[in-house]
Parts: C-alpha cells; sequence; structure tokens
C-alpha cells in the first residue's frame, strides 16, 4: 500500500497545470483532493511519473450559485456545498445526496470535479450531474470546450476526457420552480460505494430517473409518470437493460428488484415535490 | 514551483500540535509515514492505507483528514492536529479521551486515535450533536471491538460536559 515513485509538481496558476499535460499527457495526473486517486496510487492501479497538485490554483477556486446554476471549479471541496447557503431549497437533489457521498472524512477534502473525472460507476456525484443535466467544462492549452455529462462519462472509470485536458470546473443548471427533484440510495452505509442509487427530475410532463451502481456508468432514462399503468413495465425495462452483475456486495437479480422499487420510490418523490 | 523530483528527498514544513516540524520526504511519502517515520508521533495509526478504515484521521488546518490519502509535500506550512495533541498535559486526559475511557469507548485502542481525531473536529463544529448525527460521523471509521455503542455514549457525553464547560467558563 505504497504507491510508486513520481514528481510532484504544485502548480500555481491554470497556465502550468495545462503546459505539464501537454509535455507529458498520459503520464500526468492531476491531484485535486486526492480521496480517489491517492487510492489508486497506494494500489499501485495508477502510476504516474508527474502529480500536478492544482489546489494552490486561484481560478479552481471558483464557487458560484447564481440565477443560471452552479459554478463548481477543480479545487472546490465537496464539503463546500455543504456550505452554500439555501442548497435545499436550490439545488434539493444536492442537498439529499450529500450526506451519501463519501465520509464527511473525506468530503472535507475530496472535490466535485475530482469525482467526476474519477468516473467511479457507483459514485453519486456522477450521477447527480448526469441527473441534473449538468456540463463538464474541459480545458487544455489548446482550447476550453464543455461536454453534457451524458457524453462525458463513457464507461468504466472512462471519461471523454482527452489526455491534454483537465476539468476546469462542472456547471449544474438552476432548478426550474416547480420541478421536483429526488435522490435515493441503497448502500451498507453512509458513505460506501451505492449498492444502487436513484436521481430523479420531475419536469412537467417529463419525468427522468438516472441510475449509478449498476451499469459501468450512471445511465438515464425518461419514464411514464406515477400512476400510468405502463411505469412498472418501463422500470423493469431499465432494470434489464442496465446489464446488472453479481459483485460483492449484491448479486444482479437484487440490483434489478432495487432499480425496480428504488426506482419507483424515487420517481414518487421527484412527482411529489413537483409543484 | 520547481518540480520536486521523484527519486530525491526534499524537506518539507509544517506545524505538528503547534509546533513547527520538518521532514525530508520524497513526493509518493504519506503524511501518515511521514507522522509515523521520521516525527516518530505513532499516535496515528496506520490502518488499510486506502482511506477506508479511518485509523488515520487527523486534522489539517481544523479539518477532519485521512492522513494515508495524503502526501506529505502537500501540508506544507499547514497546521496538523493529531492525537497527541489532545491532551492539555502529560497527566491529564481531555474531556474527550475521559468520556472514552469513564464509557469503555476503547478496548484494543487501534481505532481510536482517529475516532478522537474525527469527533474532536465535529463536536467544536457541531455542540449539540443528536445520536443520528454522531452515528453518521461515525460512519468513516471501522470499529472491530466495541459495536460503536460504548463509543456513541461516550461521544455524547463529551458533547455535554464540553457545553457545560462552555456555560460556566
Amino acid at each position: 500500500m505504497k504507491p510508486a515513485s513520481f514528481d510532484y509538481v504544485r502548480a500555481e496558476d491554470r497556465k502550468e497545470v495545462l503546459d505539464v499535460l501537454r509535455r507529458e499527457g498520459t503520464e500526468a495526473r492531476i491531484l485535486a483532493g486526492g480521496q480517489s486517486l491517492m487510492p489508486m496510487l497506494a494500489m499501485r492501479l495508477a502510476r504516474p511519473g508527474v502529480l500536478v497538485d492544482v489546489m494552490g490554483v486561484p481560478e479552481f477556486r471558483i464557487l458560484s450559485d447564481d440565477a443560471a446554476g452552479l459554478t463548481i471549479g477543480a479545487g472546490v471541496r465537496q464539503a463546500a456545498l455543504g456550505a452554500l447557503p439555501d442548497l435545499a431549497q436550490r439545488h434539493p437533489m444536492l442537498a439529499a445526496a450529500l450526506p451519501w457521498i463519501g465520509h464527511a472524512q473525506t468530503r472535507s477534502r475530496g472535490t466535485v470535479c475530482g469525482s467526476v473525472a474519477h468516473a467511479d460507476p457507483s459514485a453519486e456525484i456522477p450521477l447527480l450531474l448526469l441527473a441534473l443535466g449538468g456540463e463538464v467544462r474541459l480545458r487544455s492549452h489548446r482550447r476550453a470546450r464543455s461536454l453534457p455529462a451524458g457524453e462525458f462519462f463513457t464507461g468504466l472509470m472512462n471519461t471523454a476526457k482527452a489526455e491534454n485536458e483537465m476539468i476546469d470546473s462542472v456547471f449544474i443548471p438552476a432548478a426550474k420552480p416547480g420541478v421536483g427533484q429526488a435522490f435515493r440510495e441503497i448502500g451498507r452505509r453512509h458513505g460506501d460505494y451505492a449498492i444502487v442509487a436513484c436521481a430523479a427530475v420531475a419536469d412537467g410532463a417529463v419525468l427522468r430517473l438516472a441510475v449509478g451502481g449498476v451499469a459501468d456508468r450512471p445511465m438515464m432514462r425518461s419514464l411514464p409518470q406515477p400512476g400510468d399503468p405502463t411505469l412498472e413495465e418501463a422500470l423493469d425495462a431499465f432494470a434489464w437493460d442496465l446489464g446488472a452483475r453479481d459483485d460483492l456486495h449484491a448479486t444482479a437479480r437484487y440490483r434489478r428488484e432495487l432499480v425496480r422499487r428504488l426506482g419507483r420510490a424515487t420517481i414518487e418523490e421527484a412527482a411529489r415535490c413537483r409543484a | 514551483m520547481p518540480r520536486l523530483s521523484a527519486g530525491a528527498r526534499h524537506r518539507v514544513r509544517f506545524a505538528l500540535n503547534g509546533r513547527a516540524v520538518e521532514a525530508e520526504v520524497e513526493p509518493r511519502t504519506t503524511l501518515l509515514d511521514t507522522l509515523r517515520g521520521p516525527l516518530a508521533a505513532t499516535g496515528t495509526h496506520a490502518g488499510c492505507e486506502h482511506g477506508v478504515c479511518g485509523a488515520c484521521t487527523i486534522q489539517v488546518d481544523g479539518s477532519m483528514a485521512r492522513a494515508c490519502l495524503m502526501l506529505a509535500v502537500q501540508v506544507e506550512g499547514a497546521s496538523i492536529r493529531t492525537v497527541e495533541g489532545l491532551a492539555p498535559a502529560p497527566d491529564r486526559l481531555s474531556v474527550l479521551q475521559e468520556a472514552f475511557r469513564e464509557h469503555h469507548g476503547l478496548q484494543c485502542g487501534f481505532c481510536t486515535p482517529g475516532i478522537l481525531m474525527t469527533l474532536d473536529a465535529y463536536l467544536r463544529d457541531h455542540p449539540s450533536p443528536d445520536e443520528r448525527e454522531l452515528r453518521e460521523v461515525l460512519s468513516g471509521h471501522l470499529c472491530r471491538c466495541t459495536g460503536y455503542a460504548p463509543i456513541l455514549r461516550a461521544a455524547l457525553a463529551a458533547a455535554e460536559r464540553l457545553r457545560e464547560d462552555v456555560s460556566h467558563a
């Protein structure tokens, strides 16, 4: 459980970070809060040549919540979300999910963007970003671009981020008035990997359910309204299409059943919260 | 800043329990190994070394942190607090430590330093926690002896005692 050797650069500005990425590509890894990368290093699942510590970069400290939405810079820790004023009113799904993101002892260090970059299929933050129609804002020395969450996550711990790019920030649009949001999770304990996590948004006649912990990435689908007789069949089809597998924590069958039941409960809660 | 190269040792300086310390470390050396090795502060325990068990929990600039998930080079200039910093004097336990003794909040003691550092930080920010909140924050620690119930009792007792101390101060 000791990391292999690497160089370390404590970057002072964004340009310095992007220069290292340009020069060293796959050999370089961004070190932000370290709560996902450090275990990967300890287990030697990652063996980068150089770590670029971005926590001292002023440009990455941006955390702003305005009429358009919430912008979270690369250096913003998960615990900082909990300190946002009116989080539960302005971003009810984030407020509901926050206690499930790691533990208090890891939220104090881990960053929001770091969890997005890590793209663990059981992690809450990628699921929330997908469910809320979030964007991932990427930057390289050459260009800046923005991808919807649904295009950013491409597979098991895989993303559309190029070697020379980093996540500059993520953006979560402000909840429109009257839109219902809900989040539910089944795990052994808060902070453990989700066995199944569900996030639902009820926006007028449109109802979307995103599910984490089952497929190789968070997946989202539009579903019929609660009370619609076709909902049960649609949830069952979604549960099967996620391709659940048996693992140490739960069987595939149990996960499918959770998608049906927890999915329904989450949808119903979102619909109830809809004004 | 200049790049710290992999093979070499680099000097890192920070405050440990209020005292200025320095150590020579490779970039890959964790803060946990630096505390326990060159700084001989072995109160912080090394458990799983990948952030799961909570035994190595310390405070960095007042916030809880897993020492195994940090590099020593990351804490240049920071203020670190460990279990060695809790007791007000060599022959006196802190209120929290005393509550653990009184309520049998530890048996083998392996997980205890991490739990104490979590609760010390948590009770400072949340002086009147209920049992549910304490269960939540303790979920970041594994204890294989106590079954957690005595730890909860100790935490609740310490919170009450600390509130009394504040109101009598």
